[in-house]
């Protein structure tokens, strides 16, 4: 029965358009955060003394601090932006392809 | 130094093991009447919440998952409680104060994973899930193989995480409260099982959830009042820091830690993709009511830790001078030489500075509390690996009633108890590092990519899914045995057999790898089944449709 249920959920032009939305925007926050993180690693692992350095003359802020504080706010804004849009357009989507689904079964 | 550089290296994972080693080789304390008090309070607290949460679970789904009605809040509360061990507030700030940036860059790594689990997991984990992550792995594969397989690394996981946080417990409270160790371990251990037997889920819930606001309220407040003494400016901390710090301007490079690349990758690795598969961190999603609150959760849990990792930064630098050149906190008085009970109570010397006995009895009394929510969380995944997934599963074939699994579940919390303080006991001089490094290793090598899998690949086969999981497993435990840390510092062999302390850059590969290979080469037909089924599984990983939901009560 539910197999009936998912058969038709599948065939559904909306369906389709919500995996695709939804795929391309997750793997596209998630290449941001992999790319950053690990670019950051990278410099950590080959280039040190770059992130020691201060950020104007004279200041006693590093760049690794300011970076690092930078990727602590940013991703966890990415968090928010991909819940708020998760939790509101794709949701609605998706209940719209269920509710759509169970007509058909009537 | 370089022994220093080295000893820090080799605990890289385990922020826990730097606290515990350390402390390792201190004095037992003076009764800190203060702490227990206040430890005293928080356990009639929590019991209370207990007899309550008792009458509320019923069934396995209340015990197993809290009845699934935790709201995202709650849970990313939980989360974090879950996430955040003592070890976090103490060894990350003991590693900021003597290591300075390097400290910085640890959290970091801790925290960049969660973005990539909410990103790609926690939706499809709360629409396939149930009780457990094997739920996900083994539905459409073979019910008994796959789960086997998944509790025994599960319980792999669940038991090296368990040592770790026993003797880490065990040595900090001797020292915070100066309490016997084997006392402390008793009494950990008991205090687990009432938790978990009688409240289930919902008591574990709500331990981990007080435990969190206690941590981050607690460390707030040192925070806050170590920052009025340099005029909550960080720029002119950072200037009388660097002045009087020993490493001087370098205070604020990165170190030794991670010279090597290869370290440095298979760390960011390991930690990443290892607490993606810590089974009792993945557990707590399947407590929410759906998809939505899971984001939820991630959502609030995520800020939380990074929230108070960078007060555990501030923390750390404020440590510098106000711990740092205050004779009082040396031994013997003379300043930059050994701190009194170790170099992981920087927190705690700040603490007493800055707020007297009060305020350190309290963080005392917060260290504790942490290391029970943990231990709970740890004893749950490890009971429902043994009840929900071999014994409903695999030896009843589901045909087990709710109250049996529910007995059995409980039995296995207490034997899981047990076995943790008999562990606990007999591990007590031994370096601990090695554990959590496996656990985390075997959680990314063996639980994360048969996991992730499942759930994004077609192709995976029962096949598949046990030659990676098997071979992660071995491979993660192999290269831990046969490196550094174990080979030659714990079996005193001359030379490592493996070169390097972290497992995940390597063993990972190897799990993908013998995944792919294995479900490729799975021509059966029941093969070809477990792949036609993942269409339903898709659309039911995407619409949430069919997902196990709350029960109403």
């Amino acid at each position: 029965m539910s197999s009936a249920m998912y058969e038709r959920m599948r065939a559904n032009p909306k369906f389709q358009e919500l995996v695709a939305r939804r795929g391309r925007f997750a793997w596209t926050l998630a290449a941001v955060v992999l790319v950053m993180f690990y670019g950051f690693v990278m410099v950590v692992a080959f280039n040190p003394l770059s992130l020691g350095q201060p950020l104007s003359e004279g200041s006693k802020l590093t760049v690794g601090v300011t970076v690092e504080l930078f990727m602590f706010i940013f991703f966890w804004v990415l968090t928010a932006v991909y819940v708020k849009r998760a939790n509101t357009e794709f949701d609605a989507l998706t209940q719209e392809i269920v509710k759509e689904a169970w007509k058909e079964n009537q | 130094m370089r022994k220093l550089i080295t000893t820090l290296s080799l605990l890289s994972l385990s922020t826990l093991a730097i606290a515990a080693d350390a402390v390792a080789q201190t004095e037992k304390q003076a009764t800190n009447w203060h702490a227990i008090i206040m430890f005293c309070i928080f356990v009639a607290m929590t019991m209370g919440i207990t007899y309550w949460a008792a009458s509320r679970t019923k069934s396995t789904s209340d015990f197993y998952t809290a009845g699934g009605g935790i709201t995202g809040f709650q849970n990313g509360l939980a989360i974090a409680g879950d996430y955040m061990s003592a070890a976090t507030l103490l060894g990350l700030t003991a590693m900021v104060y003597t290591q300075g940036y390097d400290g910085y860059i640890y959290m970091l790594c801790f925290f960049a994973g969660w973005p990539i689990i909410l990103f790609l997991m926690a939706e499809r984990l709360r629409n396939l899930g149930k009780f457990t992550f094997s739920d996900i792995t083994a539905y459409r594969l073979d019910q008994g193989k796959v789960r086997t397989m998944a509790a025994i690394s599960s319980l792999t996981v669940v038991c090296f995480y368990l040592i770790a946080q026993m003797v880490g417990a065990g040595q900090l409270i001797k020292l915070l409260f100066g309490l016997e160790y084997n006392t402390a371990i008793f009494v950990v251990g008991l205090l687990m099982m009432v938790y978990v037997t009688f409240g289930g889920m919902v008591a574990t819930t709500w331990v981990q959830i007080i435990k969190a606001v206690m941590l981050l309220s607690g460390g707030t407040l040192v925070m806050f009042l170590a920052m009025s003494e340099f005029g909550f400016s960080f720029t002119n901390l950072l200037e009388k820091a660097t002045a009087v710090h020993k490493l001087g301007d370098k205070l604020m490079y990165p170190g030794a830690l991670l010279k090597d690349p290869v370290t440095a990758i298979s760390l960011g690795l390991g930690l990443m993709f290892g607490t993606a598969g810590l089974p009792h961190i993945l557990m707590r999603f399947f407590t929410v009511t759906d998809a939505k609150e899971a984001r939820k959760s991630v959502l609030y849990a995520s800020g939380f830790v990074a929230y108070f990792f960078n007060v555990i930064f501030l923390m750390g630098l404020c440590g510098i001078l106000i711990v740092g050149q205050n004779p009082e906190f040396f031994e013997g008085g003379t300043i930059g030489g050994k701190l009194i009970g170790g170099g992981n109570m920087v927190a705690m010397h700040l603490a007493k500075a800055v707020g007297g006995n009060m305020l350190l009895g309290f963080l005392a009394a917060v260290a504790f509390a942490t290391i029970l929510a943990v231990v709970s969380g740890l004893a749950l995944a490890g009971a429902s690996a043994i009840s929900h997934d071999i014994y409903a599963r695999v030896i009843m074939k589901g045909q087990a009633s709710e109250a049996t699994e529910i007995r059995v579940s409980k039995i296995a919390t207490i034997c899981l108890g047990f076995v943790a303080i008999v562990l606990g006991i007999l591990f007590e001089k031994m370096n601990i590092a090695f554990m959590v490094g496996l656990a985390f290793g075997v959680a990314a090598a063996a639980n994360f990519p048969v996991l992730i899998l499942s759930m994004y690949w077609k192709g995976l086969t029962t096949k598949g899914a046990l030659w990676g999981g098997y071979s992660g497993l071995i491979s993660a435990v192999c290269f831990v045995l046969f490196s550094k840390s174990v080979w030659v510092d714990v079996l005193g062999n001359k030379a490592a057999l493996f070169p390097y302390t972290q497992p995940a850059l390597f063993a990972m590969p190897i799990a993908f790898l013998m995944a792919y290979i294995m479900s490729k080469a799975d021509a059966s037909a029941r093969a070809k089944q477990e792949i036609e089924a993942y269409e339903d599984q898709y659309v039911r990983a995407q619409t949430g449709y069919g997902a196990a939901s709350a029960s109403n009560h």
